[in-house]
């Protein structure tokens, strides 16, 4: 067993081995996962982090339309770009920890209503000034101003208060919130000198690398910011993103070595991937999630039994199987899964069943005409194929499901959040608490299932000013078992990150919290 | 008139294409969009040409496939010679403002990048077979419109129509009885051209995702849903690929082989 | 006045006049469009008040005619706005991506434009022998492919098989002319591909046109070598027709190319317009459709004065 293990370490320090199989393998030995964890941390530190080089990224998910205003990033390559440059307040590490960033600590009163964000001394723009609290209020303001159009303003909405006082930055809310670090770390909040206000779209952060070249929708060009305060961080001279948005062109300038890593790698193509030399294929388990909703207030899926034969007439493992090649797990018609922290993993997984199905359809009393699922290609890959497989396996369950074909342009204006039941997909967010809040609340302005609960927003409310972790967690456990039994969301699957990276790239971790490590794989890895 | 090998291949060719096309119910020996086998699987015996990226059989696919090509492309291709070749003999056989009005229009039309013109338009208006069909066939009749405008004009100047206008024959009776049937050779050749572009012209929009919509597919739309494979040496993006190109080449030697007729009975030798 | 000059003068005019005619109908167009930009930036994500608040600050909320006409007037003075979804200037971003545009089409053209009339010349001068077939054969393969399945064979083939090129065509501002030609030597292969074939058989097919001619077969007669022949009579005769393909397929590779865009990553035009069409971006579609109605309505200028000056007859119109 002691070989064993020295090659795991081995391997590991090579970069050859993801934290993941590195667990895996540890556990599967028989150590203990927390030892795993601890012994993972060690041996990875160990690996030499080698200086300099270029790094490029092939990222899809980027137009000439794009912009360096954080307030508006939201497709994947200003998402990854702006986490590139940016420095928030704090992280959540891929543990769904905080790891403290321009904050050095955050406490928070016993009621969760007022918190103190100690600023680090010492931490400088790629201007060249020095980041105070002031700095940080200013970008929170910004964020709160309608004007700016922030994707980040849902976050900052709740603060009712914020005033710098020497290095410390006060936030008071207008209810209790024991999440906000976490909500703070959301890569929209990237801190700006004096907020941005003159020139949001300047791209000068504090982050570990400078914007150099931009060209919207082409590439981004980053060169180490010199007095960067953390050292363990940004290891090449320079860094790139190229877009690359055919998938094609992707895969073949990840093998030719035209770039090192790329996000959205096919399902189909990550078996043929593997069997290249020179790459290699890393699956990370994420939070975002595959659906289809009905609106619990329009006919026919005001009724509870409606919903419920809907939802045991899918079949969730051909779903993964086929739309997503495997790379995938199946989901229980909760937004939730084990990415989260305080996940509840005792509540059963629903499975197909036909005849009971067909019980709930019958007990529902609907007259048998036809119940119309609107797709769309665009409405997540693979979408059309999912809900052809979905009315195959609900006809079976004699619910006479019928699949029409929406165009993608104009999908998310006439068919999304307008039409009863479509199809839908949902990045995932950093906490449970935001995920809810953001599309099953009652008042949610993306309610798109039209959730409407009064026990449910209560729990949602609890929890939110919740510190302690075991009531929290039964909170949202029970929130999930209403949802799932009560709720318009039938969640299929959550999708897997599929990317690609050289085997010259060292340092990658898996990262649940988004796509290319969360958008660190540039400043995180090195060139070995 | 002799047929020539080429020819005959090419009318071969066709002909196979098409009659595929009609009796695809028939022939195809696995229905349109199910999954029958697993993804990208090698040609077999069961699967000739093998399986696709969701694991349905390629063969059928295609003779399904090219219902949809050949239906929409000679459909526009039909449009676009019915309002081309009428507006452009009106054009040459009236002249004047007429001939002004609807030159310029038609300058007009084709200074904007037709794709372009497609891709706005189909996303203004709701995808389906007959919207993608006159979108086409419009925009492609100007080009159409400028081959009829000059070979009307050539043969407008001709004694034999002058005749018919000094016997006072109508304006139709000009276009349809005197013109057409000389100018038909050239338009039918011209027409083999357009047909083709209007296959190549459906593959791009598929291949944009603004063409044809799944579950249907025509061969552009299959090789877009295979592409990915072809880097890793998966054949199943080529099979339709080269659909496209027999079916292009076949059509052209045939509007070659018109095209030399067409010499010929002008007097000349021609190759 | 010169009876040339003026024909020259009075297509520029009238092609202006095309031009602003063309820019009411791109208006149009684009604003016909359903959905509306501010969705479409804020994406699946947008809150309403978000929505409201983008409306107003792009000034969506004006008549269209007040729009139009303000554009307008800012083309005339050299201003073409700011791009709605990201205020980045328009007239910078269209100059780099034109420069972009054209060499991609220069390169393309250099190759493909001779290569065509040689051919061409080859091929007609053994018309109906071995060299015309497999010159015909060819070239008829290469137009009957879509250009996107040339692309991706080209990327399989010099990338993967023979690792020669890259599959992504990039260029950047401070990159040295011979890393451009290197980064779009696949796209530059594929258009050729494309475009060579249609100038190739306009070529064979006018100067077997002219080859009729009572003129030629007097040279024929005189016993002239069949190349000279074709070199000196036939191919002066046949330049207008193969002037005005020339013309369209070179119209072609400058307005045409967004696919081979699309699949190499290439940073032109073409990719440029369709980003900002589906976002909505109003000043950007117009001003890029703009630049391809001209770059269109010139070449064809272009094309007609040629042929007015090859060709005597129409030099003297009745």
């Amino acid at each position: 067993m002691k070989d064993q293990l020295d090659r795991i370490i081995a391997a590991t320090r090579k970069g050859a081995m993801s934290r993941r199989e590195f667990l895996g393998r540890t556990t599967a030995m028989g150590i203990s996962a927390g030892l795993a964890v601890a012994l993972y941390g060690k041996v990875a530190n160990a690996q030499e982090a080698k200086k300099g080089g270029v790094i490029r990224a092939g990222v899809y998910g980027g137009e000439s339309t794009n912009s360096l205003d954080p307030a508006l990033a939201a497709s994947p390559v200003p998402v990854i770009t702006c986490s590139t440059w940016g420095e928030m307040l704090c992280d959540v590490t891929p543990e769904g920890g905080l790891a403290m960033r321009i904050a050095e600590e955050a406490t928070s009163s016993p009621d969760a209503k007022e918190w103190t964000f100690k600023i680090r001394q010492g931490v400088e723009f790629h201007n060249g000034k020095t980041v105070t609290a002031e700095d940080v209020v200013a970008t929170l303001k910004r964020h709160t101003d309608e004007k700016a159009q922030s994707g980040a303003l849902g976050i900052v909405q709740g603060i009712a208060d914020m005033k710098a006082e020497g290095d410390k930055l006060v936030l008071t809310l207008s209810s209790a919130n024991s999440d906000l670090p976490y909500l703070l770390a959301d890569y929209h909040l990237a801190i700006q000198p004096n907020g941005g206000i003159d020139n949001p779209a300047e791209g000068i952060g504090a982050g570990p690398y400078k914007v150099e070249a931009f060209e919207p929708g082409v590439r981004t060009v980053f060169t180490k910011h010199a007095n960067y305060f953390d050292s363990e961080v940004g290891h090449a001279d320079q860094v790139e993103i190229l877009v690359i948005n055919d998938n094609t062109a992707r895969t073949a300038a990840l093998q030719s070595g035209q770039v090192h890593m790329i996000n959205r790698v096919d399902p189909k193509i990550s078996e043929l991937l593997k069997g290249t030399e020179a790459v290699t294929i890393k699956q990370t388990a994420g939070r975002g999630h595959f659906v289809f909703i009905m609106h619990c207030d329009k006919a026919p899926f005001d009724n509870n039994d409606l919903r419920m034969a809907l939802k045991l007439s899918i079949k969730r493992q051909e779903m993964v199987d086929k739309i997503l090649g495997g790379l995938g797990s199946m989901g229980n018609d909760f937004p939730i899964n084990a990415s989260y922290p305080l996940f509840d993993d005792t509540i059963p997984q629903r499975e197909y069943d036909a005849a009971q199905a067909e019980e709930f359809y019958k007990k529902s009393g609907h007259d048998g005409s036809p119940i119309i699922l609107r797709s769309a290609p665009g409405a997540f890959p693979g979408a059309v194929d999912a809900a052809n497989l979905f009315a195959a396996s609900a006809n079976a369950a004699g619910i006479p499901l019928q699949v029409k074909l929406e165009p993608d342009d104009g999908y998310w204006t006439n068919v999304w959040n307008v039409e009863p039941f479509c199809a839908s997909y949902w990045g995932g967010r950093a906490v449970q608490d935001q995920m809810y809040t953001t599309a099953y609340l009652s008042t949610a302005d993306w309610n798109d299932t039209k959730f409407k609960n009064q026990e449910f927003d209560d729990l949602l409310v609890a929890a939110r000013g919740e510190l302690d972790e075991a009531k929290k967690k039964a909170d949202y456990s029970r929130m999930a078992n209403i949802l799932r039994d009560e709720g318009g969301l039938i969640l299929p699957m959550f999708n897997d990150f599929v990317e690609g990276v050289r085997t010259d790239i060292g340092g990658w971790f898996d990262d649940p919290n988004g796509e290319l490590m969360n958008g660190r794989a540039l400043s995180r890895c090195w060139l070995g | 008139m002799k047929l020539t090998l080429s020819a005959t291949i090419g009318i071969c060719l066709t002909a196979l294409f098409v009659l595929s096309a009609i009796f695809a119910p028939w022939i195809a020996p696995y229905p349109l969009d199910l999954a029958v086998g697993g993804v990208w699987e090698d040609p077999s015996s069961q699967y000739w040409l093998g399986t696709d990226t969701i694991g349905r059989d390629i063969l059928s696919r295609l003779i399904y496939g090219g219902q949809i090509t050949i239906f929409v492309a000679l459909a526009s291709s039909l449009l676009a010679f019915s309002l081309g070749a009428f507006f452009g003999f009106l054009a040459a056989v009236k002249g004047g403002w007429t001939d002004q009005i609807l030159s310029r229009i038609v300058d007009m039309m084709m200074a904007i990048p037709s794709l372009i013109v497609a891709l706005v338009i189909l996303s203004v208006l709701p995808l389906n077979l007959t919207v993608l069909i006159f979108v086409m066939g419009i925009l492609d009749s100007t080009r159409v419109f400028r081959l009829a405008r000059a070979v009307a004009m050539d043969i407008a100047v001709m004694d034999y129509v002058e005749a018919a206008k000094l016997r006072g024959e109508g304006q139709g009776w000009v276009i349809f009885r005197e013109i057409l049937p000389n100018a038909l050779s050239p338009l039918v050749a011209e027409f083999g051209l357009r047909f083709i572009f209007a296959v190549l012209f459906i593959s791009t929009l598929s291949f944009l995702g603004l063409g044809i919509q799944p579950p249907l597919a025509d061969w552009g739309g299959m090789v877009k849903e295979n592409k990915d494979g072809l880097i890793y040496g998966k054949a199943a993006a080529l099979m339709p690929a080269a659909a496209i190109a027999a079916l292009a080449i076949s059509v052209n030697l045939v509007a070659d082989w018109v095209l030399g007729r067409t010499t010929s009975l002008k007097g000349g030798r021609g190759g | 006045m010169h009876p040339l000059l003026k024909l020259v003068i009075q297509r520029l005019a009238l092609g202006f006049l095309l031009l602003l005619v063309v820019s009411a109908v791109i208006f149009l167009g684009v604003e016909a469009l359903p959905g509306d930009t501010a969705q479409a930036i804020l994406g699946q994500s947008a809150t309403p008040q978000a929505l409201a608040n983008l409306r107003e600050q792009m000034g969506l909320n004006d008549p269209p005619l007040t729009r139009y006409f303000d554009w307008l007037g800012g083309v005339m003075t050299g201003d073409l706005g700011k791009s709605l979804t990201n205020g980045a200037d328009i007239a910078q971003a269209i100059g780099q991506r034109l420069g972009n545009t054209l060499f991609l089409a220069a390169c393309a053209a250099v190759i493909s434009v001779p290569l065509a009339l040689i051919l061409g010349l080859i091929a007609a001068r053994y018309a109906g022998k071995w060299p015309d077939k497999v010159i015909s054969a060819i070239t008829l393969t290469t137009i009957s492919l879509p250009e996107f399945v040339a692309a991706y064979f080209v990327i399989y083939l010099l990338t993967q098989v023979i690792p020669l090129f890259q599959p992504v065509a990039m260029v950047f501002p401070g990159m040295s002319f011979g890393a451009k030609l290197h980064a779009v030597a696949l796209p530059v292969i594929v258009l050729v591909m494309v475009v060579l074939a249609h100038m190739m058989r306009m070529t064979r097919a006018a100067i077997l046109n002219v080859m009729q001619s009572a003129y030629i077969e007097t040279a024929e007669l005189k016993g002239v070598r069949p190349m000279q022949i074709i070199w000196r009579h036939a191919f002066p005769n046949a330049i207008a027709p193969i002037v005005s393909v020339v013309v369209l397929n070179l119209a072609y590779l400058v307005v045409g190319v967004v696919v081979v865009e699309v699949v190499f990553g290439y940073n032109a035009l073409g990719q440029f317009l369709v980003d900002h069409v589906t976002k909505r971006d109003l000043p950007v579609v117009q001003a890029v459709g703009l630049v391809f109605a001209g770059v269109y309505i010139m070449l064809n200028i272009l094309a007609d004065v040629i042929a007015i000056f090859a060709n005597p007859r129409l030099r003297h119109p009745k």
